[in-house]
């Protein structure tokens, strides 16, 4: 079967062959490595084939100076993550028939990272995050006898083998949406990583790592889009493990923070109201003492004051609200 | 045909041209809205992930609603949809949580059966209303105009409990949409990702440049319009979109459309009656390409 590759490449001598052309394919500020040019490449393989194959066979059969990174050939190394038609996906995992769009299949290194050459990205941004959560664990004294183990129980391990899971790829952070405006966030993987070990009864830190992640770039900095949930190879499902962070980040009394305020601002509204009081919403997650952030939010404020869009003055209830604080008081918890 | 209607919080507050569109378009479509208006609101997936069970109560009383009116959720946010998803889909599978739901709602009039189908509008154009009725509504095409659709992360992910391992073509509606009334889907990155609203009050010049980077790109595509089925990214692309062009320092400019607001376009409405007057950034410039005024 014939399949059509478009290759982005980049050589970082400015060295290419006649048939690479130009393009600017997602011309947007957080595009961290420089332009590129596209090489169309047609393979011929078996309809099973997937999009490392036809690089590979490039690489071996056709154009033997195309940089690609990749060992294990089977999604166990994470070492091919990369761009497939505007995604990040293991090449190893992709199958080409599926990926085919419009006759070719595009495939580049992704543009929120830096690039060495090729589909070869620089993996510096992700390790650097990675050791930044301190991923391995700090242990608990005394530490047991040589010769003998730390004893858990299989239940608290169940609940970490979705973070155990992660190869490194870095797909979802090369797909993360706050990374690519934020790149001090630590990203999916990393904040993965964290729960795994902040989830580890054999841990000894873990209101030192809960404070920690707290902090600007870590729990409350990710967006909530599920883009890292879809694209992680593995189903690490990176968001979710965010979010039981954050949970724990407040239960552990870390709540100085806009995203707790703004936890506590909704529930407090639909609690009370059975709805959601966007004018009041705002300020109380910004913090009303918060003079300067106040005062960034004025201009939009005012910009929708002037279109007519000024939620009622009068934030009115739902009928039937007693049902709502009824079930607010029967869940308990934090926003009873 | 009779659907439970779930119009969220946002289209009664800071958008209601969204509310006031929707009902407009209802009658064309053949819809008989029954407006849901004891049910509270998803609480976003804010309140779900400090306390899951919470979220199980507040929407399982919502589709629990739904069930007893007989007829589907229909919802006009994609968070909404995805928080009402989300909760349906963990209902159903999990019988534990579905009886600590209940058990939550005893004596308060309402208990849910699991048999709630939640739909968007979006969905609900190609699944139940059908192309055929859409189309026979149309009286004046968009003929001209470049759209450019911007989904909104949770009418596309998760995938399970959004349904789209079952049905991947919700993904492509609305550029099925946008050609169907006549226009030209414009095809950009930005479409399915995240307009930066939930980060606007943790992170207000990184949510900004989010959301204004996906309207630059479209814009560099030659859209003239965005068009959303979810009002929180409307929040952030209009009500937000001045403040954007100035943290990214360039000239935006792009008009952002409800999803209603366009089939009402489409279907012969006027603008004013759609509230296309009503919006932070002028929709005038856009309008006058298929000669109408505001």
């Amino acid at each position: 079967m014939q399949f059509t590759i478009e290759v982005g490449r980049y050589s970082p001598d400015g060295t290419y062959a006649e048939s690479a052309v130009p393009g600017a394919p997602f011309p947007a500020p957080w595009d961290r490595s420089p332009a590129r040019r596209y090489q169309t490449y047609t393979v011929d393989l078996p309809e099973h084939a997937v999009v490392l194959d036809a690089l590979i066979a490039i690489r071996e059969y056709q154009d033997q100076s195309l940089a690609v990174r990749c060992a294990c050939r089977s999604a166990i190394c994470g070492s091919c993550a990369m761009w497939i038609n505007g995604h990040s996906h293991l090449a190893c995992k992709s199958k080409l028939s599926a990926f085919t769009k419009d006759g070719k299949t595009r495939v580049e290194s992704p543009p929120s990272m830096p690039i060495i050459r090729d589909l070869v990205c620089d993996m510096k941004p992700f390790w650097d995050k990675h050791l930044a959560v301190k991923p391995w664990l700090q242990n608990k004294q005394p530490v047991p006898p040589p010769n003998e183990e730390y004893r858990v129980s299989n239940a608290s391990m169940e609940e970490l083998i979705q973070e155990v899971s992660c190869i490194s790829c870095s797909a979802c952070l090369m797909d993360c949406e706050s990374f690519a405006v934020n790149p001090d966030f630590l990203g999916p993987q990393a904040l993965a990583q964290a729960y795994r070990y902040a989830g580890d009864p054999r841990d000894a830190e873990t209101k030192e790592r809960l404070a920690e992640y707290s902090k600007p770039g870590g729990i409350w900095d990710c967006t909530h889009c599920y883009e890292c949930v879809t694209q992680c190879p593995k189903g690490v499902a990176p968001l979710d493990q965010i979010l039981k962070l954050r949970k724990m980040a407040v239960d552990a009394g870390f709540t100085n923070n806009a995203g707790t305020r703004h936890a506590d601002a909704f529930a407090e509204s639909v609690r009370e109201s059975g709805r959601l009081n966007e004018l009041t919403l705002m300020p109380k997650s910004v913090g009303f003492f918060n003079i300067v952030e106040q005062i960034k939010t004025l201009p939009s404020a005012f910009n929708l004051i002037r279109a007519g869009k000024l939620p009622p003055l009068i934030h009115k209830k739902i009928p039937g609200v007693n049902r709502i604080k009824t079930i607010f008081e029967r869940v308990g918890g934090r926003f009873k | 045909m009779k659907v439970a209607f779930y119009p969220g919080c946002v289209s009664k507050g800071a958008c209601p041209e969204l509310y006031v569109s929707a009902k407009a378009i209802a009658e064309p479509l053949g819809l008989e809205l029954k407006e849901l208006t004891e049910a509270p609101c998803t609480g976003a997936g804010v309140l779900s992930e400090q306390n899951p069970q919470l979220g199980d109560a507040l929407n399982g009383l919502t589709l629990a609603m739904a069930e007893s009116e007989g007829a589907d959720l229909m919802t006009i946010c994609s968070t909404c949809q995805g928080v009402l998803s989300n909760h349906n889909y963990h209902l159903k599978q999990d019988k534990e949580r579905m009886d600590r739901a209940n058990a939550t709602l005893a004596d308060q009039g309402f208990q849910y059966g699991g048999t709630t189908k939640v739909k968007h509008l979006l969905w609900m154009l190609f699944e139940d209303i059908g192309i055929d009725r859409v189309t026979a509504a149309i009286k004046r095409k968009l003929t001209g105009l470049k759209i450019a659709p911007f989904y909104g992360c949770y009418i596309l992910r998760p995938e399970e409990s959004l349904g789209l391992k079952e049905r991947p073509e919700r993904k492509t509606y609305l550029e099925r949409l946008i050609a169907l009334l006549g226009a030209e889907p414009v095809e950009y990155r930005g479409a399915t990702k995240c307009c930066g609203f939930p980060m606007l009050t943790f992170n207000r010049e990184k949510a900004l440049a989010m959301g204004g980077n996906h309207i630059v790109e479209a814009k560099e595509k030659g859209a003239d319009l965005l068009v959303t089925p979810c009002p929180l990214c409307h929040l952030n692309l209009d009500g937000q979109q001045p403040d954007a062009a100035r943290v990214l320092k360039k000239d935006i400019g792009v008009p952002i459309f409800h999803l209603p607001q366009l089939l009402g376009l489409a279907f012969g409405m006027d603008p004013s009656e759609l509230r296309l007057d009503h919006h932070v950034v002028p929709t005038k410039g856009a309008l006058e390409k298929v000669e109408l005024k505001v």
